[in-house]
């Protein structure tokens, strides 16, 4: 997907992703220090004010205790008589303000032989002290006040309870049981008590205050709320049935560390509001009780969030500004390189006179179009020299068409040319490699008796060779006479080609004059390829050439006549270079060694066959590959005097 | 919800003609233990009017140590009661007139808990060791398994919380799996912490909860009593059918007697009864005492030495015979 947007998109997304990603890591990482820096001065508060209130509690209850205490010592001192009992209790209740009541409780038969239960008790009724004897309807042997003493051996705190006779009161007793020496023996003869009202408790428990709606509460050493908030789980529910309702389980492990008498901070789920929180705990030590203080996390960490939010908000405003700032810079680059395109779009389909656009700075993008404007001058210059040069190719093309109309217009082609000649029969063919070729032939009747036939070959190709060619053949056609031997008409038609010669051009001829009575061929040349003879029942030969220069080359030029018979039926072959020099797809050769096989082979009845017999050979052998030089050939076939 | 058809068929059998013009008759029942669901049958049965259905109008007294039924019963302060089997059989072989018009409960609860950290893993090492147990009708069942393991115990009377237990007062506590135990684990002891000896896993099976009255009660109207024990089984179907409704009932009682207790207990509580008289592998349909049991535990309370005599069993169990 990505690969599809744009540059200013790809631009955005990445640094986005990343500055999001940097950001998040710092964010978070500063977060967390925070809270942790935060929850530790929490933890330090909290524990503060967990272990005063702690203390506040502890001092009242060990002064509640040390009235059950003192008073274990006096009944362990020696016996008393009932009213001194009851002088007793009156007197710690006066004495006493914290105590609600106060009981020194016999074991059975221990005070009376006669009396089963025996336990004084003095409570505070409108202010003054009541005296009540406990028992006959009240078990108390088998009341935990009673029994926890009696059976540990130890002054108990005992699980905080309803006060049976004063309604809502919750009370805890503290218990101590006493001693006397029997037949030498140390035996338990009853408990002694003080019991105090836990509502001074809930009030000091119900002032903690912290943060806004933090508090605290108490619960007994079997974690049984004994102080809460909320009044209905007041010793109806235990820290652990609500993790059992609430299905809680790190409730209940706090729990359990609090009625073992752990100290912790640990984070919870406040059963009281349902929301997170974090909690301090300790135990009263000489009960065995626990205090829970409850923060709600959002509380405590109320600053940290605001904190937290003005970050976020100022990040995501710079994510804002970021966006734009990008989408600008994306848009400076993009803008000019988009128009870049369409113009290219334009040029592209021709339209070289478009305006690029002016970029004033001098920096990638100003690079860019400078050079685009230099790459659109370039083009135009470039298309107007192709126009001009493809105009005055045509030209010249046109012009050439015309030369090789004219040139070819200068060659015979009627064949047979003499129809009325029975001496003899003469065919050529000249296949031009380019549209004006260099390659001559001629042939014309001196007078009744001699033929004048002469093939030729101009030194390079096109025009110039052209020109050169026909000045040459009108030179030769000119200048050859009845009687003038063939070397004769070769030096003189070189003496006028080397005047003012200054372009250096030769051509190669081979002129020669058949006495159409005799047979006899006088022949001369000019540096061309030797003809071939074809005498009759005879396998083709070379024809021996006299020495000579090629024409225009030199003009003290000297060149020879030679001469041979020819008796009917015999054959002259005459080619160009074209033929041997004729090149297959493997720049092979023709060859003499062929054209001599193919001469052999063809059928020597008349020119006409001779002649595209070979030309067929030479094509197939150069098939598929372009003609390099004119192809050129003229065959005379003797055929004896007229009778 | 779980509907609990093994009550109906009793119930079919228990059930009275009923004459609507009959003023209702004013009868009192004593639970043999504080307001909790363990008595949520009677509790149900008396506020959502099914008592008054069956032509009672009953008062359910406070129970508690204080107060045990047989006690109450003998001395006329209550016309009916709870007791287990073994209790019942042994106010009757005392002396006491009491006959069972219910066996509501056909399993046995009870079990005998330590904790782990006091060494106690196996039955032999409470040997020598102090163990909290309720009155005298417990003690009939904890003597049996102290005899069947050969154990010398001190018993210490074991009152209304665990505390004692908690505070390390007693080595062993009796408790029911009801009740006491889900007390201990709601007062942090995990059960992995704690060595339970179940009377039930143990084999000593014996019924527990029965509803009793004075023969001399059941004599004068055989028919009140037969309405009483059918109104509480009906009681006891309404409550497993309406669990919620039935701890309503149950915490409403138990907060009017100061009972320190909540929901979630009582809940466990109700489900653990559930269990013992409504479940599909009952032995028994509640409300029928099975000879052989009987047999089985005056034979076991004969051996203890706490019965002399045998109490007939036509005697005994005066509710619905099996046809």
């Amino acid at each position: 997907m990505i690969r599809n947007a744009g540059i200013a998109a790809k631009l955005i997304i990445l640094i986005l992703l990343s500055t999001m990603t940097i950001f998040t890591v710092a964010f978070t990482y500063n977060y967390a220090v925070s809270k942790r820096i935060v929850l530790k001065k929490v933890k330090n508060d909290a524990g503060n004010l967990t272990l005063a209130t702690v203390y506040r509690i502890e001092s009242v209850m060990t002064s509640v205790a040390s009235v059950p205490n003192n008073m274990a010592g006096i009944l362990e001192s020696r016996s008393h008589s009932r009213d001194e009992l009851n002088a007793l209790l009156r007197s710690v209740i006066e004495h006493n303000s914290s105590i609600y009541g106060s009981a020194i409780a016999f074991e059975p038969y221990a005070f009376d032989p006669d009396r089963y239960y025996f336990a004084p008790y003095a409570c505070r009724d409108n202010g003054k002290p009541k005296l009540l004897f406990l028992g006959d309807t009240y078990r108390y042997p088998s009341w935990d006040w009673y029994q926890i003493p009696r059976e540990t051996h130890q002054a108990v705190w005992t699980e905080p309870y309803y006060d049976e006779g004063g309604g809502d009161i919750i009370m805890a007793t503290y218990a101590v049981p006493f001693y006397r020496h029997r037949d030498g023996q140390r035996q338990c003869i009853g408990v002694v008590t003080a019991d105090l009202s836990l509502l001074w408790l809930q009030d000091i428990i119900s002032a903690v205050s912290i943060y806004t709606t933090g508090y605290a509460f108490l619960i007994s050493a079997n974690g049984t709320i004994v102080t809460h908030p909320d009044r209905n789980l007041i010793m109806h529910e235990s820290i652990f049935s609500i993790a059992e309702a609430r299905n809680d389980q790190g409730l209940r492990t706090v729990g359990r560390d609090m009625v073992r008498r752990g100290r912790g901070f640990v984070p919870i789920t406040d059963f009281y509001s349902g929301k997170k929180a974090w909690m301090y705990y300790a135990a009263l030590p000489s009960a065995g009780w626990s205090i829970g203080v409850v923060i709600p996390e959002d509380e405590l960490l109320a600053d940290l969030r605001i904190l937290t939010n003005k970050v976020f908000i100022i990040g995501l405003a710079g994510f804002l500004v970021l966006v734009i700032v990008i989408a600008f810079i994306a848009g400076t680059i993009t803008r000019p390189l988009r128009t870049l395109a369409r113009t290219t779009i334009e040029i592209a389909r021709g339209n070289l006179d478009i305006e690029l656009p002016e970029w004033p700075s001098n920096d990638e993008i100003g690079q860019l179009s400078r050079s685009f404007e230099n790459m659109k001058t370039a083009l135009k210059d470039y298309i107007a020299n192709l126009a001009e040069t493809t105009a005055a190719k045509e030209r010249i093309e046109s012009e050439l068409k015309i030369a090789a109309t004219i040139q070819r217009s200068f060659l015979p082609k009627r064949f047979p040319p003499f129809p009325e000649r029975t001496e003899f029969e003469l065919y050529a063919t000249l296949e031009p490699a380019k549209e004006v070729g260099g390659d001559l032939y001629d042939f014309f009747m001196l007078d009744d008796e001699h033929l004048f036939f002469s093939i030729g070959d101009v030194s390079g190709k096109g025009v110039p060779a052209a020109l050169f060619m026909a000045v040459t053949k009108t030179l030769m056609k000119g200048l050859a006479a009845p009687g003038l031997p063939p070397h004769e008409v070769l030096a003189r038609v070189n003496a006028e080609l080397c005047i003012d010669n200054e372009s250096s051009m030769f051509a190669t001829v081979i002129c020669a004059v058949l006495n159409l009575k005799t047979g006899r061929v006088a022949y001369s040349n000019a540096g061309h390829n030797p003809p071939l003879l074809l005498k009759r029942n005879r396998p083709p030969a070379w024809l021996a050439l006299p020495p000579g220069i090629v024409l225009g080359g030199l003009d003290a030029a000297h060149y020879t006549t030679a001469e041979i018979i020819l008796d009917p039926g015999d054959m002259l072959l005459l080619y160009t270079d074209g033929v041997t020099e004729a090149m297959d797809t493997r720049r092979q050769l023709y060859s003499e060694q062929r054209l001599i096989t193919v001469a052999a082979e063809a059928s020597r009845t008349s020119p006409r066959n001779m002649v595209s017999c070979i030309l067929d050979s030479v094509q197939r052998h150069s098939a598929g590959e372009p003609q390099s030089d004119d192809i050129t050939i003229l065959s005379v076939l003797y055929k004896g005097a007229a009778t | 919800m779980m509907k609990t058809p093994a009550l109906l068929p009793a119930l079919v059998l228990l059930l009275p003609a009923l004459s609507c013009a009959e003023p209702l008759a004013r009868v009192t029942f004593i639970p043999q233990w504080v307001p909790q669901a363990q008595f949520a049958g009677y509790y149900v049965a008396c506020d959502k009017g099914i008592y008054a259905r069956h032509g009672l109008d009953v008062t359910v007294l406070r129970g508690g140590p204080e107060s045990p039924p047989s006690e109450l019963l003998e001395r006329g302060a209550a016309h009916f009661g709870t007791m287990f089997l073994t209790t019942g059989i042994i106010k009757r072989a005392s002396g006491v007139p009491v006959v069972n018009i219910a066996q509501v409960v056909q399993r046995s609860s009870f079990m005998l808990v330590a904790k782990k950290s006091s060494g106690i893993l196996k039955p032999a090492d409470m040997n020598n060791r102090t163990v909290g147990v309720w009155g005298p009708e417990f003690q009939a069942l904890a003597g049996i398994f102290f005899r069947r393991h050969g154990l010398s115990v001190t018993t210490v009377p074991q009152s209304a919380t665990l505390n004692l237990f908690f505070m390390d007062g007693v080595a062993v506590a009796s408790a029911m799996l009801y009740n006491e135990y889900h007390t201990m684990l709601n007062a942090g002891y995990d059960p992995e912490e704690l060595s339970v000896f179940s009377f039930h896993d143990l084999g000593i099976d014996v019924p527990e909860d029965g509803i009793y009255c004075l023969e001399a009660t059941y004599r004068t109207d055989p028919e009140r009593c037969r309405r009483f024990a059918s109104a509480s089984l009906e009681g006891w179907t309404y409550a497993f059918d309406h669990p919620e409704e039935a701890l309503d009932i149950v915490l409403r009682h138990a907060s009017a007697a100061h009972v320190a207790t909540n929901r979630v207990h009582q809940r466990w509580m109700l489900h653990r009864m559930r269990d013992l008289i409504a479940s599909p592998g009952s032995r028994l349909a509640p409300g029928i005492l099975s000879e052989t049991a009987f047999a089985d535990v005056v034979a076991e309370l004969r051996t203890g030495g706490l019965i002399g005599s045998t109490p007939a069993f036509s005697e005994f169990f005066v509710g619905c015979r099996l046809p």
